[in-house]
């Protein structure tokens, strides 16, 4: 995927955000800032260039970036059921500050019931 | 990048409390991304890996990830994996540490399994501290570090954990930081594939025990730190002596690609068999 800007989508799951900053301070777009709530948001998608610093960084792996072509595509590279679910929900998310707090919560209400 | 953080999940064991315990900023987080993404980019099978930690912040490592995993006893984990490597020669064997783990409490054993040169690929999580059990100084604490045993700064000489795994006979030795994760990356899949006993010295910051009794505002300063003050080796070793001062090398110390243990013993075995 090229380096070009406002090809990509930021996602940050604001349950597993422990605002750290990290993104915020070594993202060379200046993508994120941290708000008020203690948690990064992302402010400035379309400056994005896809680099993939914060996915690498997030101690707490709450930062996905996708591409916003593929983020609708239903299959997945690593052809496993949960990230297939995971990808649709990242599909379907309207924007970052709608998103489900947790990156696959059905799973994890699945382990809880068995 | 795409899709690297949906990687991870795919290797997290769900069912445990998420987000993980780690303190915000806390790079051992990093480390497990690293690690995950090194072990499914070599094409292991989850049920190839044994994941052998010890205790502290990084034993919490085994219970998120998704392999077969061991959480020992203090200091032990590296004894632990060494009779598990034995028993099974076909396992991969990964021995995640902390500092106060690998260098104090299980310094004896880094030594003699550096020495019998056992096929482990060994992380040691460097941060300085003894944070789970309360900020004490730990042997690879900085001379004049304040810590909760040393309010005024501690007088000890610290251990540098490259120096002692290759004076120790380790094939593979290496060090990375949290912040050079893309590095962190290639170290960590360098050592998977090698024979012989591997160590990567991970530098990784504790802000909460370390960084905020030794004048790091935020954890971010600690990722700065990081930045200005460690150099790729082959840049260092151009430097002059007094240049060097301040400087923390990373890269990779030595690569020796000698036969682990197990690979000698198997050997041993196969010709005692011919004999008989």
């Amino acid at each position: 995927m090229s380096k070009k800007k406002g090809q990509a989508k930021v996602t940050i799951y604001p349950d597993w955000c422990k605002g750290c900053g990290i993104c915020a301070a070594f993202c060379p777009a200046g993508v994120f800032e941290l708000g008020t709530d203690g948690k990064s948001h992302v402010v400035r998608e379309a400056e994005c260039v896809n680099c993939g610093f914060c996915e690498l960084h997030c101690p707490d792996f709450a930062v996905s970036v996708t591409p916003k072509e593929a983020s609708r595509r239903k299959t997945d590279a690593h052809g496993d059921p949960r990230s297939e679910a995971l990808n649709q929900s990242a599909g379907t998310d309207p924007g970052p500050e709608e998103n489900v707090g947790t990156p696959n919560r059905e799973e994890e209400d699945g382990h809880k019931k068995a | 990048m795409a899709q690297v953080t949906q990687l991870i999940h795919d290797y997290l064991r769900h069912n445990k409390k998420f987000p993980h315990v780690y303190c915000a900023g806390c790079g051992h987080g990093i480390v497990l991304g690293s690690l995950i993404r090194s072990v499914h980019s070599l094409g292991y099978a989850k049920d190839d890996i044994v994941l052998v930690a010890g205790i502290g912040c990084s034993g919490r490592m085994a219970v998120y990830v998704d392999f077969n995993t061991v959480h020992t006893t203090h200091g032990r984990a590296l004894t632990f994996a060494t009779g598990i490597k034995m028993a099974n020669p076909n396992l991969k064997v990964i021995v995640v540490m902390g500092d106060g783990d690998a260098m104090s409490i299980g310094g004896n054993h880094l030594i003699h399994a550096a020495r019998r040169n056992i096929g482990l690929t060994t992380l040691v999580l460097n941060n300085n501290i003894y944070g789970m059990t309360g900020g004490q100084y730990s042997p690879t604490s900085p001379e004049g570090t304040v810590s909760a045993t040393s309010p005024f700064g501690q007088l000890e000489r610290s251990f540098d954990i490259v120096d002692m795994a290759m004076a120790s006979g380790a094939s593979y030795v290496a060090r990375g930081t949290v912040l050079h994760a893309t590095m962190l990356d290639g170290l960590i899949s360098d050592a998977l594939e090698k024979p012989g006993f591997n160590l990567v010295e991970i530098l990784t910051p504790c802000h909460t025990q370390y960084g905020r009794k030794n004048k790091f505002k935020t954890v971010v300063d600690m990722y700065q730190w990081y930045k200005k003050n460690t150099m790729k080796l082959d840049r260092y070793r151009q430097l002059k002596p007094e240049e060097q001062a301040g400087f923390t090398p990373i890269g990779v110390f030595r690569d020796e690609m000698r036969p682990g243990l197990e690979v000698r013993y198997e050997e041993l075995r196969n010709k005692l068999q011919e004999q008989r």
